[in-house]
């Protein structure tokens, strides 16, 4: 049998405010316990929320990335469960009205095709805060830091067809949300989490399959593997003959299986109504063109220019594009360095994204800033030295700073450009190759081509690397005839 | 002293008859000798009280004392005072000393009012009688035997037997205005969001609304002066300019149209009550005033909508009482759901508890629509109601309960019969309009008011036709013989 | 509409409320006499009635974003049931 695996994402982005979205709480990651919740936070009697400005802005702004509407009106409403984490014994959050309505995604699969991925929502509400289940004599203890953080939640419509869309999908939100500068979507600190609504369904069926929720996955590896691993699963439950029950399940990393959640089992009853604390956010055409006027160009526009005005290829355009802060790196690179694009393309996503990879690193803590690879870069460009040394000095850069120059000065890896200096070298090694001159000689165009290499090479050997390679295969040229 | 109007010991404080602390411990003591027959305070500030009361002495004699500086009143124990219990009538908060202030309470205090207490009130302000207090019901001044009304009782029946010369209260459903007239005095449920709700612990949040309970509407209008006004801390708080409001209270009558409800005259209304309200009416006539007959088609659907309404906010506000970051905690839970369950179920007294279960089921899947849908829009049908009627009228009155004071227990088998006697304050907080209720004659002896209605923000209004009334009866300054 | 003890009994465990099973019957008793008198809305024709959730029509006033509260753990804690190295105490959470 031919399954299908149909799947949909909740994507809930904490909004990098300063402040929470109804309180004057510091919203910031990793205080101490209870020290950044207040009365608001807490839901101590008697207290109200009034909506933050920004929280409110970083939602239009999104809507806007995503090409949805913006509505003129939306309501808060509230949504009822008891849970520790959750002090008022209700989530505000955004039900009937939300403020961002349809809008959508363009991600680029394996085979280059481009797959348009609707948005059915986004909606601005609350986060909760966090059940510690360290043994406390047998009790969990409850950190409120972050209720009350701003969240958008962008719900995605069931079109994705496979792990790779998902996580191709999640990658694109992950892109807009950094390029907006509306949250820092890290991931491991919580900041971007992801519900997965996996279904399966035999191929060329219309009908939906029954769905379950895999819930909280918070890396896009294990959004991979937890599609993968949930979908299996409900295939071999099918083809064993049983149905599947709607249900959450949480993904297990460690032993890569999704199992039920044994709480909030019961079939929920938020009784969702409008929060009477709260009165309907009007949004005016003004506001939302006073949003527009401050968007950056977004990864897709940036590709297209990328491609277009710099001359790069689609694959470089693409992995420069990803990331905001990548690609302003890339572009101080090429104003700083004045070398053509292609050129900074490859240092930056060759040897620099190589090295970030390689040390688990992200762009903003890169050892080396792009200033210093500019300054690198320029003098490979005015031929102070080649492309070989300048992969020395860059290893130099990384691991104990300081300039391109000071390193070239003190190393002393100027590029030998004396014609004088090298004909003696080159002649030296045409006197000690006898046997090599006479083959090269003999030999047609095409197999002297791979012949020089052997002189080249031990040209560059003599001269520590330092001989300007344009100049040597100029002067073997004139020699070996 | 105690006979004296707010604004009478204002007037005392600033020619110096009399200190704030002077003031301060004859109503202290009144409430020593008194309160056991009543049992309108819940927690009586002592030393705090004495300390303001010296510090506005300070203040008066340093030459910064307002209006109201060192006038004692008492505030409902529904709003948050820092370092006080705050109970809000409920077994729940027992043990909550509020972490901050009310903006009520914060503005009494900069204007150096002396707080001399937190008044006793029904639990969670649900409830017309002030029976369902975990500390025992109030008893009306003018015969113990009787209700104070609710679920502002204890700062109505403290008012009338001048414990203390002004309190605070609220109003959702007529909690202000109907222990007013059972308890005879004035008091006034301002516009919905004329009057800051932050620190105010929230029954039912659309319809919530806190205001004064004096003696007269002149000291009414002397507290909303210091009560009214935007606050940025309250989403719903509408910012719009606070007049003075005692500025106006002289105004002449002469063409004031009375808009007269026929809803509210027919029956179920008291013949003692109806016979004080046409009485009442025609005294206004003498003053100038014109009647016209109006109609509020949908006053009896209000009682049922509002019984939706109210309960399914209340099942919302009261969830965060869940026995883990303040309150009320059973002993020894087995679970998670045994705290909360527990907590909660020995926590709240059974009015609450109904409440709660009612909101819950309007709310729930199925039913919503039904109910609370169907609500809102019978809300809006009352509140068009008396938008057409105020194209035709300046102020609307009747009765502000169908009755006058009910024995305690009387109505306590079936809330239904308590919750009808709401029924001509609901509707004025489904649309979210002042009401005033005044004390305009007795029925068997005891107290009935007057109820007059006024149009948004209309505040000024309402206090100016209650004060040119005062001026021509006495209702007002009479108390109960037993605590004069 | 009558109210069942089923119906009873699933709104309390909604609302997280105990009531025991002997209660049950009176609950069930006096809330179905509560929801005879909200019936009483089904009749009243609203039709093309805009529902009214706030009794102003004004709109949510947004606040700057500014942070404006500083850390009162301690008085907030000093009235918890129970506390511990800052955090508040429940029974086990299971997921």
């Amino acid at each position: 049998m031919q399954w299908e695996t149909v799947i949909g994402l909740e994507v809930h982005v904490q909004l990098s405010t300063q402040s929470k979205i109804f309180s004057g709480s510091r919203n910031a990651f990793g205080a101490e316990p209870n020290t950044q919740a207040s009365l608001i936070d807490l839901g101590m009697p008697g207290v109200l929320p009034v909506l933050n400005q920004d929280a409110v802005h970083k939602a239009i702004k999104f809507g806007l990335g995503i090409n949805a509407e913006i509505a003129p009106r939306s309501v808060f409403a509230r949504k009822n469960y008891f849970y520790p984490d959750l002090p008022k014994g209700y989530q505000i959050s955004q039900y009937e009205l939300p403020i961002v309505g349809k809008g959508f995604v363009d991600i680029t699969l394996e085979d280059g095709t481009v797959k348009r991925i609707g948005v059915t929502r986004a909606h601005l509400e609350e986060d909760a805060g966090k059940s510690l289940h360290e043994d406390f004599h047998g009790q969990s203890g409850i950190d409120l830091n972050r209720a009350g953080t701003p969240l958008l939640e962008i719900v995605s419509e069931p079109d994705m067809r496979s792990a790779e869309e998902a996580v191709a999908y999640l990658k694109a939100i992950h892109s807009i949300i950094r390029y907006l500068d509306i949250s820092d979507g890290n991931m491991a600190e919580g900041s971007m989490r992801c519900d997965c609504n996996v279904s399966v369904r035999l191929k060329g069926e219309e009908k939906f399959g029954t769905r379950r929720e895999v819930k909280n996955v918070n890396s896009f590896r294990f959004v991979e593997k937890a599609i993968n691993v949930e979908a299996q699963w409900q295939i071999d439950e099918l083809e064993s003959g049983r149905k599947i029950q709607q249900c959450t399940v949480l993904y297990d990393s460690a032993k890569n299986e999704t199992r039920a959640m044994r709480s909030k089992e019961e079939a929920n009853d938020y009784r969702y109504f409008p929060d009477p604390d709260l009165l309907p956010v009007e949004i005016t055409e003004n506001m939302i063109n006073t949003m527009r006027a401050t968007l950056p160009e977004l990864p897709a526009q940036k590709i297209e220019r990328f491609m277009g005005e710099l001359e790069l290829s689609e694959y470089d355009a693409r992995v420069l594009a990803a990331d905001r802060a990548v690609a302003d790196y890339f572009e101080q690179v090429v104003k700083e360095s004045g070398a053509k694009p292609k050129q900074a393309a490859n240092w930056v996503s060759g040897d620099l994204l190589g090295a970030l990879n390689k040390n688990d690193l992200s762009i903003e803590q890169s050892p080396v800033s792009a200033a210093q690879l500019a300054g690198l870069i320029k003098r490979i460009v005015d031929n102070t030295i080649s492309g070989k040394i300048a992969k020395q000095v860059f290893e130099e850069l990384w691991s104990n700073g300081g300039t391109a120059d000071s390193i070239i000065e003190s190393k002393g890896l100027k590029q030998e450009t004396d014609t004088g200096a090298i004909e003696a070298i080159v002649d030296q090694v045409i006197a000690s190759s006898p046997d090599q001159v006479a083959q090269y000689l003999a030999a047609d165009e095409i197999k002297r081509k791979k012949l020089i290499g052997y002189f080249v090479g031990q040209i560059m050997k003599l001269s520590k690397g330092k001989a300007n390679p344009q100049l040597v295969n100029d002067i073997l040229a004139k020699k070996l005839i | 002293m105690h006979d004296k109007t707010l604004n009478g010991l204002a007037d005392a404080l600033a020619t110096r008859q009399v200190s704030s602390v002077e003031l301060t411990r004859h109503f202290l003591d009144r409430i020593k000798r008194f309160d056991p027959q009543l049992n309108s305070f819940i927690t009586v500030t002592e030393a705090q009280a004495l300390e303001q009361a010296a510090a506005a002495d300070t203040a008066r004699a340093a030459g910064k004392a307002g209006r109201l500086t060192g006038v004692p009143i008492a505030h409902k124990d529904i709003f948050c005072t820092t370092g006080v219990k705050t109970s809000c009538g409920s077994k729940m908060l027992d043990n909550f000393i509020a972490p901050y202030n009310a903006t009520v309470v914060e503005k009494m205090n900069s204007a150096g009012l002396v707080m001399l207490g937190k008044t006793n009130m029904d639990e969670f302000a649900m409830g017309s009688s002030n029976e369902s207090s975990f500390y025992g019901p109030v008893k009306n001044p003018w015969n113990t035997a009787y209700v104070p009304g609710g679920s502002s009782g204890g700062s109505a029946a403290a008012v009338a037997a001048r414990l203390a010369p002004a309190a605070t209260g609220t109003d959702t459903g007529g909690s202000i205005r109907q222990p007013a007239s059972l308890s005879g005095i004035t008091g006034l449920k301002p516009t919905y969001g004329r009057v800051s709700r932050w620190g105010m612990i929230a029954f039912a949040s659309s319809l919530d609304q806190a205001g004064p309970m004096a003696q007269t509407a002149e000291d009414a209008a002397l507290l909303l002066n210091v009560m009214a006004g935007f606050d940025e801390r309250d989403s719903t708080s509408t910012n719009i300019e606070v007049p003075d409001y005692t500025a106006t209270l002289n105004n002449s009558l002469e063409g004031l149209r009375i808009g007269l409800p026929k809803e509210f005259f027919g029956a179920g209304l008291d013949a003692g009550v109806e016979k004080c309200v046409q009485d009442a009416i025609r005294e206004y006539e003498k003053l100038g005033a014109k009647i016209v007959e109006i109609s509020l088609p949908n006053t009896h659907l209000s009682i049922p909508a509002y019984y939706v309404i109210a309960p399914a906010e209340a099942s919302s506000n009261l969830s965060r009482f869940d026995g883990v970051r303040f309150g009320y905690r059973c002993k020894s839970p087995d679970n998670l759901e045994d705290l909360y369950k527990r907590s909660r179920g020995e926590g709240f007294g059974d009015e609450v508890k109904r409440r709660i279960l009612i909101g819950t089921y309007a709310l729930s899947a199925g039913y919503y629509d039904a109910y609370y849908l169907k609500a809102q829009k019978v809300r809006r049908l009352i509140k068009n109601d008396f938008d057409a009627a105020f194209a035709k009228v300046d102020v609307i009155m009747g009765p502000t309960a169908p009755h006058a004071g009910f024995k305690l227990g009387e109505k306590a088998a079936n809330p239904v019969s308590m919750y009808l006697s709401d029924i001509y304050t609901i509707s004025v907080n489904m649309a979210g309009l002042p009401g005033l209720s005044l004390p305009a004659g007795r029925a068997d002896g005891l107290p009935v008011g007057l109820q007059i209605i006024g149009n948004y923000f209309d505040e000024a209004r309402l206090l100016n036709v209650a004060h040119r009334y005062q001026q021509v009866t006495d209702w007002h300054t009479q108390l109960p013989a037993a605590f004069a | 509409m009558a109210l069942e003890l089923k119906d009873v009994a699933k709104i309390a465990h909604l609302a997280r409320l105990q009531v025991t099973d002997a209660e049950i019957p009176a609950v069930t008793q006096r809330l179905s006499t509560i929801l005879e008198l909200i019936e009483q809305l089904q009749a009243a024709p609203t039709d093309g009635i805009e529902p009214m959730a706030h009794p102003t029509d004004a709109v949510q006033r947004l606040r700057p974003d500014v942070v404006t509260e500083t850390d009162r753990r301690n008085d907030y804690q000093r009235i918890a049931p129970a506390v511990e190295d800052g955090l508040y105490l429940v029974p086990k959470v299971i997921e």
